[in-house]
């Protein structure tokens, strides 16, 4: 390739505040899908057989479910232009069934494509800088970050930058993609933990230290699913310029003695279970200490241009209260209602960032038509610089809202079915699919969550209850993340029933704990009667200001035990 | 087998030895890796001797044989098993600059992992060859024009070329 | 041979477009209804053979035997909530799936 234009255009009105492909990116995006095309073709000629084809087609994130294929698409640290969202749309109505999934992990899955088309999909993403490489099979998966990214007042350093720098590292990485399992890679830059660092693969935290330098804390080998672990420390504080040959070294660790005889135990997490964090640490550091790191010796230049487009929009010089909002708010009890829960502290004064619910009561989590996304587009550039984040609680995040602005935007999402104020509170319930798609369930998740919403319907007995994380999923793989919510719930199946165990006290921040199991499993028409029992609990012992899982680790998890014992022996079959 | 090798089928100038055939006086003939030791004492110092081995060989145990060694070749239990990456990469580190081959059911859309891991060929069983004959494999060989990654062998590194452009 | 408790129907995906399929009386069907029901072990790998060349003929995937039992109708109906959910489609979008066709009449 010759005389490339490194730069890209501008386009009014839409600020850069996210990463723009320059030719090269766009090039290799292009082979990627062209690649794709060929092994279509080439599975249905028989060329490449299911086996073979397989791996290729988890990389190009499809999936065949239980109705049909699934393709689960990359926002790459949960970041999306209005554009870039409105292509969405366009894909769901063209190709899919008028509506996307956004998943636990900043990807959105489209239920209903089918193979023959997967490659004009792709093509389409490819239109607008996006792709569905890696959202699945045993290679690095999407980079994830906080999805309060730059805006959050928390905050030492974007973690995008690096999200990004990794994607690029990580794509179709020659040595690194036919890995024991799958491996997810997380990073946060903020003093909350918004990312679950601490239950992936690797999680990274940006840190800097005593000379105020920037680098890494590198956590290794947490991970849910069939055995969760919390991730432990490996690199205290990696510089940036040896934070590419300081993965690689772990990758290449990984990669040789990661366990090959049971998928089951081929995560990181059990190698470093079974080796030892300490032995693990020394075969990282031997790796690290005997590679050329010239070779991977970071490149200032190249992260600076990576950087330079997340600088912030061009912010108005404000006021840190607003007067609109607060004149809007006495008017209006609803809009105060959503601003107390689903508006967050913004970095700049004057700005607010808005978390738009994907959980309408009895909805199903995370599911938005083609009409939600396009609204969603529409307000972003209204009110919000274009720019559109994905939370990894399956919410869409408004990351630059003026304050001013906010009543206006309550109403026009108010006026699409989205301005649900239940973030974070007791019905913002984290849901995987479930049986209702997948494959590899073992029960619904989705109808659980939709139940226990139901239950909960009462907005101000929600805020009453506050911060509740409640997470579901339909099997072991834990895409549903039970492992990690206050209230986990986990579909089994049970001499041919669906069954649900529940668990209590995870916590997916940087004090992360691992849920407790409860006693029994329940059926589908028994978990909301739990559920409430559980809260009603909290709620009468809970001290001034205390979250579900503070009063849980003051409790203990037996008291808990002893709500469900006394409510069995009062009727109820638990 | 078919041998790959810079997207053509070509002709396999080495012989694998079964482990009951004697040591040939003459011609490339490559030898288990538990047979590797004594072949190298009874044939002496020459470069017609190759070595298959486990994806699991530690690259110690190999490395005092490798410059008496002109090719090595890495098996693959199954294409999915990435291990041989590692070892091809950890091999070349070692400063071996013979042919590095790798040998299994590889499939046509690896060809750039291989290539860019540091292999020279690929030995694959004729029954894949005939399902994923030459055109696939070159295809596949040329399906991008460069790679994000730096310090790999094959295609041009996206990091390099930008790195050139900034600073030209 | 493992032990035969109910009949069974073959069940796949198709290739190309991965909806749900099952083997009927003279190819694969799209209702379930038209399936071919095994009613012991020879019939139900006669069902497989069927299923093992329609793989290597690259026309369907992820091909198995699902128990099922055969109602008042005659028909089929799958004896796991897994297949039910199968022959139906999403249990939370009526309006999707095979259910939806049915629902408007279609076969």
């Amino acid at each position: 390739m010759t005389a490339l234009d490194l730069r890209v255009a501008q386009r009014p009105n839409s600020p850069m505040t996210t990463y723009r492909y320059d030719a090269y990116d766009a090039a290799f995006v292009r082979e990627r899908v062209a690649e794709f095309r060929e092994q279509v073709r080439r599975r249905l000629s028989g060329a490449l057989t299911e086996e073979e084809f397989r791996p290729f087609r988890l990389m190009n994130g499809l999936y065949l479910q239980l109705h049909a294929y699934m393709l689960r698409v990359a926002i790459p640290y949960g970041t999306l232009t209005a554009r870039q969202m409105r292509r969405l749309a366009d894909i769901a109505d063209k190709w899919d069934k008028g509506y996307g999934h956004f998943t636990t992990r900043q990807n959105l899955q489209y239920n209903w494509p089918k193979l023959v088309d997967t490659p004009d999909i792709l093509e389409a993403l490819a239109d607008v800088e996006m792709h569905a490489i890696q959202t699945s099979g045993n290679c690095i998966r999407n980079v994830t970050a906080d999805h309060f990214a730059g805006v959050a007042p928390d905050e030492i350093e974007d973690p995008r930058p690096t999200a990004e720098f990794l994607r690029q590292w990580s794509s179709l990485h020659p040595e690194f993609s036919f890995l024991p399992r799958k491996f997810k890679i997380a990073v946060t830059g903020a003093e909350h933990d918004r990312a679950a660092i601490m239950v992936h693969d690797i999680g990274l935290r940006i840190v800097s230290n005593a000379v105020g330098a920037i680098g890494y804390q590198v956590v290794v080998g947490g991970g849910l699913g069939r055995s969760p672990f919390i991730g432990k420390v490996v690199g205290e504080f990696v510089p940036r310029a040896d934070l590419l040959a300081f993965l690689e070294a772990i990758m290449r660790v990984y990669n040789r003695f990661g366990r090959r005889d049971n998928k089951y135990k081929a995560r990181i997490k059990i190698l470093v279970h079974e080796t030892g964090i300490d032995e693990i640490r020394a075969a990282v550091e031997a790796e690290f200490a005997s590679m050329d790191r010239s070779i991977f010796c970071h490149d200032p230049e190249e992260f600076e241009r990576i950087a330079g487009f997340f600088a912030p929009p061009p912010y108005e010089s404000l006021a840190r209260d607003s007067q609109m909002l607060h004149a809007a708010k006495l008017e209006t009890p609803a809009f105060a209602n959503f601003v107390d829960v689903n508006v967050s502290a913004h970095k700049t004064p004057g700005y607010a960032i808005v978390t738009v619910s994907l959980k309408p009561i009895g909805g199903v989590p995370g599911d938005a038509t083609s009409d939600q996304m396009r609204v969603l587009a529409d307000a972003s550039e209204r009110f919000g610089f274009g720019e559109l984040r994905v939370s990894h609680e399956q919410n869409i995040i408004l990351p630059h809202v003026k304050q001013d602005d906010l009543f206006a935007l309550w109403r026009m999402l108010d006026a699409a079915g989205l301005a649900t104020a239940n973030a974070g509170l007791v019905s913002d319930i984290i849901a995987c699919p479930g049986m209702d798609y997948c494959s590899l369930a073992t029960a619904r998740s989705i109808p659980i969550a939709q139940a226990i919403s139901k239950r909960f319907s009462d907005m101000s007995r929600q805020r009453r209850i506050g911060k509740l994380g409640i997470k579901i999923s339909g099997c072991i793989n834990a895409c549903g993340h039970h492992h990690v919510g206050a209230i986990g719930i986990l579909g089994l199946e049970k001499k041919g029933q669906e069954s649900y165990q529940i668990t209590l006290g995870g916590d997916p921040t940087f004090s992360a704990s691992i849920g407790e199991i409860l006693g029994p499993g329940v059926t589908v028409e028994q978990a909301p009667d739990v559920i409430e029992h559980l809260v009603d609990f909290y709620l009468a012992e809970r001290e001034e200001g205390e979250a579900f899982i503070d009063t849980w680790r003051r409790l203990g998890h037996a008291r808990f035990k002893d709500v469900l014992r006394r409510e069995g022996e009062d009727g109820a079959d638990i | 087998m078919a041998l790959i090798s810079d997207g053509r089928f070509v002709e396999d100038a080495w012989r694998r030895l079964a482990d009951e055939e004697a040591l040939p006086k003459a011609g490339k003939v490559i030898v288990s890796f538990p047979r590797l030791e004594h072949a190298l004492e009874v044939l002496g110092p020459m470069s017609s001797l190759g070595v298959i081995v486990p994806n699991t060989t530690e690259p110690s145990a190999l490395v005092e044989a490798l410059p008496r060694l002109g090719l090595v070749s890495i098996s693959f239990p199954g294409f999915a098993d990435g291990r041989g990456f590692s070892l091809a990469r950890l091999l070349r580190r070692a400063g071996f600059k013979g042919e590095l081959r790798a040998s299994g059911r590889l499939v046509a859309d690896q060809y750039s992992h291989v290539v860019g891991s540091g292999f020279d060929t690929i030995e694959i069983p004729d029954d894949l060859a005939e399902r994923q004959d030459e055109e696939q494999w070159r295809a596949a060989l040329n399906a991008y024009s460069m790679s994000y990654q730096r310090g790999y062998t094959g295609r041009g590194s996206i990091l390099e070329a930008r790195r050139r452009a900034a600073r030209s | 041979m493992a032990s035969f408790k109910h009949p069974q129907i073959l069940i796949a995906s198709n290739l190309s477009d991965g909806e749900v399929v099952f083997l009927g009386a003279s190819g694969w069907e799209r209702d379930h209804r038209r399936a071919r029901v095994a009613l012991n072990a020879e019939e139900a790998a006669a069902l497989e053979v069927f299923g093992k060349r329609d793989i290597s003929a690259n026309r369907v995937v992820d091909v198995y035997l699902a128990d099922v039992e055969i109602g008042g109708d005659g028909a089929p109906t799958p004896v796991h909530y897994r297949e039910r959910m199968r022959v139906k489609g999403p249990s939370v979008r009526l309006d999707l799936g095979k259910q939806a066709a049915a629902g408007r009449g279609a076969p």
